[in-house]
C-alpha cells in the first residue's frame, strides 16, 4: 500500500467514525423519545390534567402536581427576571468596560451550570431552616435563582446585539441615559430577551433536585404558599420509585407533559431569534 | 415683560425635569447595579450557608471526613469517600465515552455534513440538552437498566471470566442498575454541551488556514488533526471541562439508576452512589443535627469540585474569545 492510499484510507475510516457518531447521537435521542412516546402516551389520559394524585391502586390525575409546577414557576419567573433583565442591562449598558462586568460574567457562567441540588441545599439553609418547614416558596426562591443567570446571560447578549447608532440617536434627541434604554434598547432587543425568559422557564420546568428539599411534596391540592407544595418533577421521581405500577404509570404520563413542553419551550424561544450558542 | 417671565419660567421648569431626569438614571443605574452585584451575592451566600451547615461535620469529623468510607446513619459515623468516589468515577467513565462521540459529531457537522441536514441535526442535538434529567432517569430505570441487565451485561461477563484484570472489573451480578449505567446516561447527557461547544469552536477556524491545508493536498482528517484541532485546542478543552461540571453535579438521573450503596466496590457493574444522589436520597429523610451536616459537608465537597472544573472551563473559553475577538 503506498502512502497516498494510507493517508486516504486514515481519512476514510476517522471520517465514517465521525459520521457513526452523529448517528449514534441521533439514535439515542430517537430511542429516548420513542420509548417515552410509547410509555408515557398509554398513560396519558384526560384524568391526568383533572383529577388529583391517587393513593395507591385508584385512578388519579397530576392535577395538584401540575398547578404546584405552574405556580411555582410563575414565582420563580416574577422573581427572578427583573434581577436577571436590571442585572444584564449593567453589564451591556452602564457597565460594559468595567471589572464588576467582567467578575459578574465569570460567575454568572459558572452560576448557569452549577449544580442545581446545591442550590436546593442553600435555600434549604437559608429559609426552610429559618421558617422551620418546607413551603411552596422556598420552592419558588430556588427555582428564581436559577432563572437568574440564563436571563442575565441572554439579556446581556441581546443588548450588546443593538446597534450603537440607536443609543447615540436617542442621546441626541436628549433623552436621559434610562429612557433610552427603556424605550429604545429594550425594544428593539424584546425578541432576544422573551427568549431569554422562555429558555429559563424550559430550564426551571423540569428541575427536580432544588425543590426536593425546598417545597418537597403534597399528595393532596394546596394552594397555600406557605405549606409543601407538590411539583411534577418531584412528583414524578416519587411515583417512578415506588413499587406500585399505576403510580409508575402516572409517573410516565408525567413525564410525557414536562418533556413535550420543555421541548415545546426551546423550540418556540428558537424561532424567536433563530440559531443561538447555548453555553 | 409677560414673555421675559414666559421664558423664565420654561428655563425652570427644563432644570426641575433635567434635575430629575438624572436623579431617575441615578436610582436606576444603581438599580442595575445593585442587581449585577446580586450575582456575586447569590454565590457567595451559597458557599458560606453550605460552610455554616457543614461546621458541625466538619468540626466533629475534620479532615478524615474525606477518607472515611463508612457510612452509618446508626453509630453517626460519617465518611464521603463513597460519594466521592462515585462522583469522579461516574464524570470520569461518562467523559471517556462522551468526549470522543462530542468531537467526532463536531467534526461531521462542521467538515462532512450536507449543508442542508446541518441545521436539524445540530438542533437534535442540541433538544437533547433540553430534555429534564428525571426524563434520562425514568428511562434509565424502566428501558435502559433492564435492556442492559438482560443482555449486555450477562454477555460481557461471560465475555471476561478468564480475563484476570478485566474479570474483577466486570464482575457480577447483573443488577442492570450501578456505576457503569450511570455513567452511560451521564455520557448521553453531557453528550449535547461537548457537542454545540465543540461546533461553535471549530466554526471559529478561519477558513483561509482550512483551504491552504487542503490546497497543499490534505485529506479531510488530516485537516481536522493538524489545522482545527491545534487552533481550537483551549476552546475545546472548556467545552470539555463544562462537560464535565455537568456530569459532576447532575442529580436525578443519576438517583435513578446507581442503586444508592456507600462503598467502593471494584467491578463497575455493583451499585454505588454519587455526592449529589446521596443527597437527594437521603436529605429529607435525615434525622439528627450530624447527618444533616454530613450531608451538606457533601454539598460543600461537591460544590468546590465544580466550582473549580467550571471556572477552569470558562477561564479557556475566556481565552478563546479574547482571541478571536468574539
Amino acid at each position: 500500500m503506498t502512502r497516498h492510499d494510507k493517508r486516504k484510507l486514515t481519512d476514510r475510516v476517522m471520517m465514517g467514525l465521525c459520521a457513526a457518531a452523529a448517528v449514534i447521537g441521533l439514535g439515542w435521542l430517537t430511542l429516548i423519545l420513542g420509548a417515552l412516546l410509547y410509555e408515557g402516551l398509554a398513560g396519558l389520559s384526560p384524568a391526568v390534567f383533572t383529577e388529583m394524585a391517587p393513593p395507591p391502586g385508584e385512578d388519579g390525575g397530576l392535577l395538584n402536581a401540575i398547578y404546584g409546577s405552574l405556580v411555582m414557576t410563575v414565582i420563580a419567573v416574577a422573581l427572578g427576571t427583573p434581577i436577571g433583565v436590571l442585572a444584564g442591562t449593567y453589564m451591556a449598558e452602564y457597565g460594559r468596560h468595567s471589572r464588576l462586568t467582567v467578575v459578574v460574567r465569570f460567575i454568572n457562567d459558572i452560576l448557569l451550570s452549577a449544580p442545581s441540588i446545591i442550590v436546593g441545599l442553600f435555600v434549604y439553609e437559608l429559609m426552610v431552616t429559618r421558617m422551620g418547614h418546607f413551603s411552596a416558596i422556598a420552592g419558588a426562591v430556588a427555582l428564581a435563582i436559577l432563572v437568574v443567570p440564563v436571563v442575565v446571560r441572554t439579556t446581556e447578549d441581546m443588548l450588546n446585539l443593538v446597534p450603537n447608532a440607536l443609543r447615540e440617536a436617542g442621546t441626541a434627541v436628549g433623552a436621559p441615559r434610562w429612557l433610552v434604554i427603556r424605550s429604545v434598547i429594550y425594544r428593539a432587543a424584546q425578541a432576544g430577551m422573551v427568549t431569554g425568559v422562555l429558555l429559563a422557564v424550559a430550564r426551571i420546568s423540569g428541575e427536580t433536585a432544588p425543590l426536593l428539599f425546598t417545597a418537597l411534596n403534597n399528595q393532596f391540592w394546596s394552594t397555600d404558599l406557605n405549606a409543601p407544595m407538590a411539583s411534577l418533577p418531584v412528583t414524578i421521581f416519587q411515583f417512578a420509585l415506588s413499587p406500585y405500577e399505576d403510580w409508575q404509570r402516572l409517573a410516565w404520563a408525567g413525564a410525557i407533559v414536562i418533556t413535550f413542553t420543555v421541548l415545546g419551550l426551546s423550540i418556540l424561544a428558537r424561532s424567536l431569534t433563530g440559531p443561538r450558542r447555548e453555553r | 415683560m409677560a414673555t421675559h417671565d414666559a421664558v423664565q419660567e420654561l428655563a425652570v421648569a427644563r432644570g426641575r425635569s433635567v434635575t430629575r431626569f438624572a436623579l431617575t438614571d441615578a436610582l436606576f443605574h444603581g438599580a442595575t447595579r445593585a442587581c449585577a452585584i446580586l450575582v456575586l451575592v447569590i454565590l457567595g451566600g451559597v458557599a458560606i450557608s453550605l460552610l455554616a451547615g457543614s461546621w458541625t461535620a466538619i468540626s466533629q469529623f475534620g479532615f478524615s471526613f474525606l477518607i472515611t468510607e463508612s457510612w452509618n446513619p446508626v453509630t453517626e459515623r460519617f465518611g464521603a469517600l463513597a460519594p466521592i468516589y462515585g462522583t469522579l468515577m461516574t464524570a470520569a467513565l461518562a467523559m471517556v465515552i462522551a468526549v470522543p462521540l462530542g468531537l467526532g459529531i463536531a467534526v461531521f457537522l462542521t467538515e462532512r455534513c450536507p449543508i442542508v441536514l446541518r441545521r436539524p441535526i445540530g438542533t437534535a442535538v442540541e433538544l437533547l440538552a433540553g430534555i429534564p434529567s428525571i426524563i434520562y432517569g425514568i428511562w434509565g430505570l424502566f428501558v435502559f437498566a433492564p435492556f442492559l441487565q438482560q443482555t449486555v451485561q450477562p454477555a460481557i461477563i461471560a465475555t471476561f471470566k478468564s480475563v484476570p484484570w478485566l474479570s474483577s472489573l466486570f464482575a457480577g451480578p447483573p443488577y442492570g442498575i450501578g456505576v457503569l449505567t450511570a455513567a452511560l446516561i451521564l455520557s448521553i447527557m453531557v453528550l449535547p454541551f461537548i457537542t454545540s461547544i465543540t461546533r461553535d469552536v471549530f466554526d471559529t477556524v478561519p477558513p483561509v488556514l482550512k483551504e491552504s491545508a487542503y490546497g497543499l493536498g490534505c485529506t479531510t482528517w488530516e485537516v481536522v488533526r493538524r489545522v482545527v484541532l491545534p487552533y481550537t485546542r483551549t476552546g475545546v478543552m472548556g467545552g470539555i471541562m463544562l462537560g464535565l461540571g455537568r456530569a459532576l453535579g447532575e442529580t436525578m438521573a443519576i438517583t435513578f439508576v446507581i442503586g444508592n450503596a456507600h462503598r467502593i466496590s471494584p467491578s463497575l457493574f455493583a451499585p454505588g452512589t454519587t455526592i449529589s444522589a446521596t443527597i437527594a436520597n437521603e436529605f429529607t429523610e435525615a434525622v439528627g443535627d450530624v447527618y444533616t451536616s454530613s450531608l451538606i459537608a457533601l454539598g460543600l465537597i461537591l460544590f468546590i469540585i465544580t466550582f473549580i472544573v467550571l471556572a477552569a472551563a470558562r477561564y479557556m473559553l475566556m481565552r478563546l474569545d479574547a482571541r478571536t475577538g468574539g
